[in-house]
């Protein structure tokens, strides 16, 4: 990958000065390369990774939900999938090969919002065949971080 | 009691300086002489699983054979050196041992060894433990801290035993090219001189390819490659090194490491194999390096400490000449003032009193919060 994009899939916050000094390219063209990459829909959104593990407040539930569909003629998985993607409540959506077709990611205030879900509005499409449900207990790593320990050097503050 | 060799050795004026930092909280250190990362997981998780496995005994004083012979397939292929794993390979306790082994190994009291400034500190140390008197080769800034030739063909006068070499360097960064690397050959070709080229910062070179000194034409003979897995491999504290020469040099080495050291830590040892095969883990790290230093680079001499771009390890040597205060009095109001703390230059030299070490194996975060403090700093001094 581009390295302007290897640091901004890092950091979303970095300013176009430091990421200018990081690759060696004036400010400008930084500019107008990530500009470049929000246009052709490559950079499609700044987000902000949460900890919810060490959030005290109430923080929801995760579901992974594994679906079984029956494919459409023609048109395969892609219109079965648009039905159940289009969801707000489906966070993420991926057709996998295998034992099931797609695999969801929802998230809802409490189980029995997840659940009834399932059963009212996935479980009654008419392609979908089976679901199987699995709450999530506990995040230990979320995109390449790991969010239940600190590793911290420790090494001495100053040597030769 | 205590020998007079020994105590002949001047007390580091630094020292002081070094207990206020280590005292003092929440500085944001730029003076931190190894990487800050925590050794890549595959190499720890094979420690982990030599303990599980009760690799718990000593290994042969040359070190295993399974990683002498990795070692040198890795040389081989890296960089078409060839050393034989068992006549021509020792594997040492870190560069450091491997450096007291090769100046033990050919010193006899009295004997010059050629040291070039600012050096590693424990060059001139080491020499003066072993008896030998250290001849200085002052490299300045306006030569881009690289060794004049000239200075070279003098100290080549009395006669020199050894020369010890150190690129990518610590402190300034320096490596060089193949030419000047040859330029410096042709020069030690002739005298019955024996280089010492410490390489440890191999793996961090940014700009162009790492030659080592041995690759040199008819260079191998005469040079005790020492190198180790410190900076590259993230693994300071695992202690792993190794020496490579002719047979005569290593087996010299080995004989007093058999005496004084036995043998390298067996769970490093197995650590360090698998470290070989992590290459991927090493360049990403040397990218990481790359682009904290040219970040850093640009802060420095935007505030007005300038700074060579360094082409190697994770140093910038910057000038403070601009603002009348020597290195030891910089260093000390920096860290009072705005908790930073930097390497006073006098550390790697009598004459670099006009220079201080900054080491950029830190976090982008704290390198542009120490750039922000060290802006506000200068503005008050100046
Ligand atoms: C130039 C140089 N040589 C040798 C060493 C020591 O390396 P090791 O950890 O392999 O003993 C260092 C560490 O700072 C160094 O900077």
């Amino acid at each position: 990958m581009e390295e302007i994009l290897e640091i901004l899939e890092d950091n979303a916050r970095i300013s176009f000065d430091d990421l200018a000094k990081l690759t060696n390219k004036k400010v400008e063209e930084v500019e107008r390369i990530v500009k470049q990459y929000e246009k052709k829909g490559i950079i499609v959104k700044y987000k902000t990774l949460i900890n919810k593990e060490r959030l005290k407040e109430e923080r929801g539930v995760v579901a992974l939900i594994e679906v079984n569909v029956t494919p459409q003629k023609d048109v395969g998985f892609d219109q079965v999938a648009e039905r159940i993607y289009r969801f707000p409540e489906v966070k993420s959506c991926y057709l996998l090969s295998g034992t099931y077709d797609l695999l969801l990611v929802v998230e809802g205030k409490d189980i029995h919002t997840v659940a009834s879900f399932v059963a009212e509005k996935l479980a009654p499409l008419s392609s979908v065949k089976g679901t199987v449900t699995h709450f999530m207990l506990k995040k230990y790593k979320e995109d390449g971080v790991v969010l239940v320990k600190d590793e911290k050097n420790k090494r001495l503050a100053i040597t030769y | 009691m205590v020998s007079e060799r020994v105590e002949k050795i001047p007390p580091s004026g630094i020292r002081e300086f070094f207990d206020l930092v280590l005292g003092m909280p929440e500085v944001i250190s730029l003076g931190v002489g190894e990487p800050d990362f925590i050794t890549p997981w595959r190499i720890r998780e094979k420690a982990i699983t030599a303990l599980e496995e009760g690799y718990t005994s000593y290994t042969s004083n040359k070190g295993l054979q399974i990683l002498r012979e990795e070692i040198s397939v890795h040389l081989e292929r890296k960089y078409s050196l060839s050393y034989h794993p068992d006549r021509e390979i020792v594997v040492t306790v870190g560069v450091s041992e491997g450096l007291d082994l090769s100046l033990r190994a050919i010193l006899d009291p009295k004997d010059k060894v050629v040291v070039i400034s600012p050096y590693y500190v424990a060059y001139p140390a080491l020499v003066e433990l072993n008896l030998g008197e250290v001849i200085y080769i002052e490299t300045e800034e306006k030569d881009g801290f690289k060794i004049n030739l000239d200075k070279l063909k003098r100290a080549m006068k009395i006669k020199p035993k050894a020369i010890i070499l150190n690129y990518p360097s610590n402190p300034t960064g320096v490596t060089y090219t193949k030419e000047e690397l040859e330029d410096i050959w042709e020069i030690l070709e002739k005298e019955d001189i024996l280089i010492i080229s410490d390489e440890v910062y191999d793996e961090l070179t940014y700009s162009g390819k790492h030659i080592p000194f041995p690759s040199l034409k008819r260079a191998k003979k005469r040079t005790v490659l020492l190198n180790g897995f410190s900076k590259g491999y993230a693994m300071t504290g695992f202690r792993l090194g190794f020496a490579c020469g002719e047979e005569k040099i290593i087996s010299a080495m080995t004989k007093i490491h058999s005496f004084s050291m036995l043998c390298a830590p067996i769970i490093s040892q197995l650590a360090g194999r698998e470290a070989l095969k992590a290459q991927k883990e090493v360049s990403l790290m040397r990218s990481e390096y790359q682009k904290r230093r040219d970040f850093i680079v640009k802060e420095l001499n935007s505030l007005g400490l300038s700074t060579h771009l360094p082409e190697g390890a994770f140093y910038c040597f910057s000038s403070i000449r601009k603002f009348k205060l020597n290195s030891l009095d910089f260093a000390k109001r920096l860290l009072m003032e705005e908790k930073v703390a930097v390497v006073p230059g006098r550390a790697f030299g009598k004459i670099y009193d006009d220079y201080i070490r900054i080491s950029y194996a830190n976090s982008l975060d704290n390198l542009k919060e120490a750039s922000i403090r060290l802006g506000r700093f200068i503005e008050k001094i100046n």
